[in-house]
């Protein structure tokens, strides 16, 4: 079977649905939803009106020699520009597909996760275009490392909950969002925002992302004639990850790099690597990699970048791991965001700092391969969100300045 | 030691049912959460659920997450659990079940916890966050050690569902009482009283119904149709203000198993 056609609820050894039983009509309810909407014609040609004139697909591919010249690159490098999407990223198209289906399952109220606020936004914007009441949790920590985004969501008229429990990270903003599902889910339908959590979310979220990279697989037919030789994302949760590599999974001679939040160090107890350093478990729904201790209580991560400040991630990229078809790495909070400044000036482009961590990651792969190679970089995101991080980190805001 | 099928069926014969009570080990610290779960037993508690501290319990509410996360903070592990267990059965005559989301149980092997539990004189487990349909290892370890293994029933259950639940089970069927999580509720919901009937119907050996109890009254009303009524997050608070609080408040909700006809 090709590897594409993976739908869940198992990759492997992984998935599956570990939820309270009061969900499991509801997940059931999805699951056929989106199994009627897939053989739906009316369902996509709706989807892809909206992805066409709303969402701005498809997304442009962006050749970047200045960047490939500063960081002395051998290969050419690609961004596939999701950064350049309604709302920032690539959030949007999934939320788009999941508002459809709250509505073809007749639900009126949504609620969301969010880390760096990406998803929080795209799902605030849907709710708004569709007529839906909308509620975010986001960790405490987020709403402040990320306040520019908690404005955003209230503005477009979704209430923003703080969740102050735990780690106050995106995992807590999970425990909070299905707690909220657990009580309200005859009413509620929960728009989750990556490719983790209990069945049908990693299949159908990766369902929604894969126009990424089969566009991009176009794209760079188109442009070089070829496939690329790698293919370079970010991973938290993995959901852009998922959306680049999917349309490339059967070509065998295209390598797929995931590049995880190495915080201050793999060595260091800060990162949130999650495939790199953590083991099997379950957390949130399904059976995954996990940073987790001996007993099984899950670690708290870190990164610099909110959006992939997670301790878990996919099942369908534990798979990919486990039988190798990616290769998982680790890179730091300070190459993100060196590769960030890099990028900002020498190519006029301000990446999000999740999207930094893939253009870290194609810099070594760039001493890695040859000038007759390409690298495919998923630009996930835009960096506006993440200008209060970055003007602490490189001192770019002059003390006592205010904005008039 | 009495099993806890038996003991419902015991409590159903000579009162109105059982009363099944819940407290975190660890919560306050160790001693004092074994402390606890023996002067509930005394107190007229007729089955201890034990909850295990774990990171990230989405089915509980505010009073349950604040207490397992105090005892993770002081350094809480599952050994302790067992631990707890040897100790609380060897002063009361209580059936222990563990309440514990499922990855703790999976780190630890599944087969391993099975043994340590049986080991340290434990019935079963209550496994939340674990549907049978994802239970391959542990209706096989379960099979093997005659643990219980309470599965949940929601009022969103199919009927397909709820056959499965209830020829899964043994001890039990928790059932819950309404959507929702841990914690008090002022009313508990009518979908109780009907989701007891709709397991009736499928055999179901004993039905007890949580989340939410909170009273006596609360327990009498639920022992009207179900075998057993469960109280967690009203014990827990009662916790906060001490041992003796919480036994006073376990023997106050203990009059609601008596039988008022």
């Amino acid at each position: 079977m090709a590897l594409r056609d993976e739908t869940g609820p198992y990759f492997g050894d992984f998935g599956g649905r570990y939820v309270p039983e009061s969900l499991v009509a509801a997940l059931d309810e999805l699951t056929l939803a989106w199994e009627d909407a897939k053989a739906d014609p009316a369902f996509h040609s709706e989807l892809d009106e909206l992805l066409d004139n709303y969402v701005g697909r498809p997304s442009r591919l962006t050749e970047v020699p200045r960047f490939q010249q500063a960081v002395g690159s051998r290969p050419r490098i690609f961004l596939k520009r999701e950064d350049l999407n309604h709302t920032g990223s690539h959030k949007i198209n999934n939320v788009l597909g999941q508002a459809l289906l709250t509505k073809r399952i007749g639900k009126t109220r949504v609620i969301a996760e969010t880390g760096a606020g990406q998803h929080g936004v795209a799902t605030a914007t849907a709710a708004a275009l569709f007529g839906l009441d909308c509620v975010v949790y986001m960790g405490e920590v987020d709403t402040e490392r990320q306040a520019l985004n908690v404005a955003r969501m209230r503005l477009l008229g979704a209430e923003v909950v703080a969740v102050k429990a735990g780690s106050r990270t995106l995992k807590d903003a999970i425990n909070d969002a299905m707690r909220d599902w657990v009580t309200n889910v005859e009413t509620t339908n929960y728009i989750f925002g990556t490719v983790a959590g209990p069945h049908p979310f990693p299949a159908m979220v990766r369902d929604l992302q894969k126009v990424v990279g089969e566009e991009a697989r176009e794209q760079m037919l188109a442009r070089t004639g070829a496939l690329p030789t790698a293919v370079a994302a970010c991973v938290g949760g993995g959901s852009n990850a998922i959306g680049i590599f999917h349309a490339f999974l059967d070509d065998p001679g295209v390598a797929l790099f995931g590049f995880e939040a190495g915080g201050e160090g793999v060595d260091t107890p800060r990162h949130a690597a999650t495939i790199t350093k953590g083991r099997p478990g379950v957390l949130h729904g399904t059976n995954s990699f996990l940073l987790q201790d001996e007993d099984g209580q899950t670690i708290e991560s870190h990164s610099i970048s909110a959006g992939l400040d997670y301790p878990g991630v996919g099942p369908e990229h534990a798979w990919l791991a486990d039988t190798g078809r990616a290769s998982y790495r680790a890179v730091t909070d300070a190459e993100a965001m060196d590769a960030l400044l890099t990028l900002s000036r020498s190519e006029g482009i301000i990446p999000a700092i999740e999207s930094a961590h893939a253009l870290a990651g194609a810099i070594r792969l760039g001493q890695e391969l040859g000038e007759d190679d390409t690298v495919l970089v998923s630009l996930s995101g835009r960096g506006d969100k993440d200008m209060t991080t970055a003007g602490e980190y490189f001192r770019l805001i002059d003390e006592g300045a205010t904005q008039s | 030691m009495t099993g806890v099928s038996e003991r419902i069926i015991q409590r159903n014969a000579d009162a109105a049912g059982a009363l099944i009570g819940y407290l975190p080990v660890g919560f306050p610290d160790l001693d004092r959460s074994v402390d606890a779960a023996v002067a509930i037993a005394e107190s007229g508690v007729d089955v201890i659920e034990l909850g295990i501290p774990y990171s990230d319990p989405v089915m509980d509410g505010p009073v349950i997450q604040a207490a397992t996360q105090r005892a993770l903070n002081a350094g809480f592990h599952v050994s302790d659990t067992f631990e707890a267990i040897r100790r609380i059965t060897a002063q009361v005559d209580v059936p222990v079940l563990v309440m514990t989301y499922w990855n703790l149980v999976r780190q630890r092997g599944v087969d391993r916890f099975a043994d340590e539990l049986l080991e340290s004189g434990g019935s079963g487990l209550i496994t939340p966050d674990l549907i049978p349909d994802e239970a391959g290892d542990w209706l096989a370890a379960s099979e093997r050690t005659g643990l219980d293994r309470v599965f949940l029933a929601a009022p969103s259950s199919t009927d397909a569902r709820l056959d499965t639940v209830v020829s899964e089970s043994r001890g039990f069927v928790y059932t819950v009482s309404t959507m929702g999580i841990t914690g008090a509720r002022s009313d508990v919901d009518s979908a109780a009283r009907t989701l007891v009937g709709r397991l009736r119907a499928h055999g179901v050996e004993n039905a007890c119904v949580g989340l939410g109890i909170s009273t006596a009254e609360q327990v009498a009303q639920v022992l009207e149709y179900a075998d057993g009524a469960i109280v967690g997050s009203a014990l827990v608070s009662a916790l906060e203000r001490g041992v003796d609080e919480v036994a006073r408040v376990a023997a106050e909700l203990a009059t609601g198993t008596a039988r008022t006809s």
